[in-house]
């Protein structure tokens, strides 16, 4: 995925309500009045919120139903963790590192001051 | 012998900010902590992925002070990255540039802080960049490698 699109997906996950939508979607399909019930929100409020998702790639909506319910796209979200989880890995792998250097450094601290007590 | 336990680290890392922060706990005084992030040999033993190896080219860690370290992989790739350190405040803090050298331009601004808890030392690391599409594209460019654990990632970042 380009920085472009990522940009845009976590633009659109940037908003708490849209999370909760695509929390909402990760049970299953909805539909839009399904989906603005429990936000309090009107139908073209909700639906704002659905297009910015639907550029994102984040979800789909389908046309074949009636009703038209609204899809997660699970894979689109998991370029976005991945990218969360990249930075983590640098991270985790430099600090349990860093923990082992130090855990080294402190040993040889001890053992010195027993080089010099046994001098003394 | 003291038990070795694997650090655990918090990250803030909020949907549609430019900013990071991660926090994290050692057991080990906050001078030493400091040693390590500004000494240029022990620096290069800890810093990134096991798998790359740790080219110092520059390492002053005065203010002021520039550094410039390459990651070389087992494959020869390179990654670099550069800065300026603004300030280096014994023991506890060090605010300095940092430039990954693939994208050149997009400087961001990072400050470690150490805070002494005890014999432990808590690790605050915050980093911002120029832009949120900097935050996402830069860092996600420099450190890639293919995930397995991402559905917990998404969890979280739905969670938030």
């Amino acid at each position: 995925m380009s920085s472009d699109q990522l940009s845009l997906t976590f633009a659109a996950l940037a908003d708490p309500t849209r999370r909760a939508i695509l929390a909402r979607l990760s049970q299953g399909e909805a539909s839009v009045t399904e989906l603005a019930k429990p936000f309090d929100l009107s139908l073209p409020g909700v639906s704002k919120h659905l297009k910015v998702l639907q550029r994102a790639g984040l979800i789909t909506q389908s046309r074949s139903a009636q009703w038209r319910p609204c899809r997660l796209e699970s894979a689109r979200l998991k370029e976005a963790a991945d990218w969360v989880g990249e930075y983590r890995r640098f991270w985790d792998e430099s600090f349990e590192r860093l923990d082992e250097i130090l855990q080294e450094m402190i040993n040889k601290e001890k053992s010195d001051e027993g080089d010099n007590r046994a001098q003394d | 012998m003291k038990e070795t336990t694997v650090p655990k680290t918090e990250y803030v890392i909020e949907p549609g900010r430019q900013e990071l922060t991660s926090t994290t706990i050692l057991d080990a005084p906050r001078e030493l902590v400091f040693k390590a992030y500004t000494d240029p040999e022990l620096f290069a033993r800890w810093w990134g992925p096991r798998r790359y190896e740790n080219k110092i080219l520059k390492y002053d860690s005065r203010t002021g002070g520039e550094w410039h370290v390459v990651q070389k992989g087992e494959d020869g790739s390179e990654y670099g990255f550069r800065g300026v350190n603004h300030e280096v405040l014994a023991p506890e803090r060090i605010c300095q540039t940092f430039e990954y050298l693939g994208v050149p331009g997009h400087v961001a601004l990072q400050t470690a802080t150490f805070e002494p808890l005890g014999n432990k030392t808590r690790i605050v690391a915050h980093i911002v960049f120029q832009s949120v599409m900097d935050r996402d594209g830069m860092v996600a460019s420099g450190m890639q490698e293919g995930a397995d654990e991402s559905m917990e990632r998404l969890a979280e970042l739905l969670a938030k």
